[in-house]
């Protein structure tokens, strides 16, 4: 009778005016988190420059800048002495560029990665895609045609993709759970083949070099690396980031988004193609850092909810501060040593996918 | 036949069915090699209620897929070897007021007709009028945001299906009736002409049951076009104007109530005694089965 009685009285009579606008004002404040995570990100990397041995000050850091950008001379400032323009220019602002750069697409491959899949534990290197390109990367680097690199570490994240998702498929219904294992798998094995090539070639430092690759490293970032993945997340990222509505869609699975008008097929294999495609990008550059593609877009969707037009701008920013700090950790706690920044994000993210994991089970 | 026609009619009172509504002719499907849907004509007629009847695994689902075009419908199967193979056999079509459901770009489609599934859940945190909001995709540009007509929309989506007041809600937290009657919402945002649900009693509670079956009379009363794959007769029964009742793939029987529910038509389908009594307040039919 309660079911009966609300309908009548509700039918026929428009929403409540009211109702509208709390949620109306709501998300506007939510979108002030943009301009907000902007302003951290920029602090964050200014902040992160003067950090380290040399106690270099945010001025310094600003007349740096302001002498590459031509803009010392109209503003009557200071040059730095070389050493300390090259600390500045050379070396920190390409690292810490690169590890935004980085934080920035991973959090967004991974934020449309689970929208697609509808699987929350999905993620570049969860699901193997990072320790394809990986690979791919290496094999390159072997071969002596480092101009390719960025190429062949697209194709073994697209590689590594199809199989882990060819797998998942053989193994059944492609459940969350599959999707993570056979991921895994993949992975496992990426991993162990980078291992295997670096030590089968290289000689000396070579374990450096199998870590950098498999944990990830900014720490020889240069500014070809921040034209490249700075580039890749500025036109594949932002491309990415628009196709919120197409990624809202598929909330409640494939059959309701092709329902709301979405070519569904077209849609994936599009948005898988430019994830891999970023991965690639970044990970030529950075080796396969790990959770933050995982955690980032679910801390955020604390905040922003489900829906894509605010989480996927959103996350790309927070998950570029995220491994600006990460990266700031991993060369400063044990200075003179470095970990590799994956370290850091993995011993910041293993318990929150443990959490998760957990809390997927306690549904 | 007397049983059709004498039948009480429906309040609110259905517009007598003008000539459109949903018309689907020779759909076929199968699924590796395994026909479910054999040679399938529907008929809906605009601003009533069509029931979609038959056992489990008859292909109730699977045709309202293919109707709302989310699954392509085949060709109809070839003839068996011993006939002549007609020179060219026409295809299956979906037409809707006259257009061909098929040809319509997807878009202008998921204007036309909306889909309610069976147990749609998602993991992600959601809130009820963010997932009633995505009814209104296909009425706006892919790279716009929802406008205050999308959210006037919503509300008055939610307030039809009786859910007005669980917009703030997030929709993991909903009790299996709370959100059927969101999914119903958000179908109704998308402003349908022609509305498919799957079983929308499916695990709700009576009284749950009822408000569904009420909003659809309301929604036909309105000129919408409605489908719903039903399991309970008895709901057919006391609210639908109209019957398609699947065997197998195929159908049986279809047309006013009065021809479809009768004992004759339905014991060989289920397979179990029926006796068709009269509802003493309404004068619909009422049934009662046995194992016989």
């Amino acid at each position: 009778m309660r079911a009966l009685a609300e309908t009548t009285t509700a039918r026929g009579s428009s929403a409540p005016a009211g109702s509208g606008a709390p949620a109306g004002t709501r998300l506007s404040r939510a979108w002030l988190a943009l301009p907000v995570a902007a302003v951290v990100l920029v602090l964050s990397i200014g902040v992160a420059v003067t950090i380290g041995p040399a106690d270099l000050a945010l001025s310094e850091v600003g007349r740096s800048l302001a002498t590459h950008l031509g803009l010392s001379g109209p503003l009557g400032l200071e040059p730095l002495t070389a050493l300390r323009d090259g600390m500045v220019w050379q070396l920190r602002m390409p690292r810490i560029l690169t590890a935004a750069a980085v934080g920035a697409g991973l959090a967004l491959c991974g934020a449309v990665m689970q929208s697609l899949t509808r699987n929350p534990l999905a993620d570049p290197y969860l699901l193997g895609l990072s320790s394809g390109a990986s690979l791919g990367a290496v094999l390159v680097l072997l071969a002596g045609v480092p101009l390719l690199l960025p190429v062949a570490a697209f194709v073994g994240a697209v590689g590594a993709l199809a199989l882990a998702l060819s797998l998942a498929g053989a193994l059944g219904a492609i459940t969350p759970t599959r999707t993570v294992l056979a991921g895994l798998a993949i992975s496992q094995l990426c991993a162990a083949a980078v291992s295997f090539v670096i030590f089968w070639s290289a000689k000396g430092d070579a374990f450096r070099e199998v870590l950098s690759w498999l944990m990830g490293s900014v720490a020889s970032a240069t500014w070809t690396s921040v034209a490249i993945a700075g580039g890749a997340v500025l036109v594949l990222g932002t491309l990415l980031a628009l196709t919120g509505s197409v990624l809202d869609a598929f909330t409640f699975g494939e059959t309701a988004a092709a329902a709301l008008g979405v070519p569904v097929n077209r849609a994936r294999w599009i948005l898988l193609i430019g994830v891999a495609l970023l991965t690639g990008a970044l990970v030529s550059q950075s080796g396969s850092i790990g959770f933050v593609g995982l955690i980032l877009p679910h801390a955020v969707r604390l905040f922003t909810g489900a829906r894509h037009r605010l989480l996927l701008p959103l996350s790309a920013l927070a998950g570029a501060s995220f491994l600006v700090w990460a990266d700031t950790l991993a060369r400063t706690v044990f200075e003179p040593r470095e970990l590799p920044v994956g370290i850091v994000t993995a011993a910041i993210g293993a318990p929150v996918f443990a959490f998760l994991l957990w809390r997927g089970n306690h549904r | 036949m007397s049983a059709a026609t004498d039948l009480p009619a429906l309040a609110p009172q259905a517009p007598s069915a003008r000539r459109g509504g949903l018309t689907a002719e020779r759909v076929t499907w199968e699924i590796s090699g395994r026909l479910i849907l054999d040679d399938v004509g529907v008929l809906a007629p605009t601003g009533a209620v069509t029931g979609l009847l038959g056992p489990n695994g008859s292909g109730k689902s699977t045709l309202l897929r293919v109707l709302a075009g989310v699954q392509q419908a085949g060709r109809a199967a070839p003839p068996s070897a011993d006939l002549p193979s007609p020179v060219a056999q026409p295809g299956p079509t979906t037409a809707f007021d006259g257009a061909d459901l098929a040809a319509l770009p997807r878009r202008e489609r998921a204007r036309v007709l909306a889909l309610v599934e069976q147990d749609a859940t998602t993991d992600l945190p959601l809130s009820v009028l963010d997932a009633v909001l995505l009814g209104r995709i296909p009425h706006r540009s892919l790279l716009a945001g929802d406008s205050d007509a999308d959210r006037t929309a919503a509300h008055a989506a939610l307030a039809t299906a009786g859910a007005g007041d669980l917009a703030d809600r997030e929709v993991g937290t909903l009790s299996g009736g709370e959100r059927q009657r969101v999914h119903m919402a958000r179908a109704l945002a998308q402003d349908p002409r022609l509305l498919l649900l799957d079983e929308p009693t499916n695990h709700l509670d009576i009284a749950a049951q009822l408000h569904a079956m009420r909003v659809l009379r309301d929604l036909a009363a309105d000129g919408v076009t409605v489908v719903a794959a039903l399991h309970d007769l008895n709901h057919a029964a006391s609210t639908c104007d109209h019957l398609v009742l699947l065997d197998q793939g195929r159908v049986v029987a279809s047309g006013p109530v009065g021809d479809v529910l009768v004992p004759e038509v339905l014991e060989p389908v289920y397979g179990v005694r029926v006796d068709v009594l009269t509802h003493p307040r309404t004068g619909r039919p009422v049934l009662s089965f046995d194992r016989d």
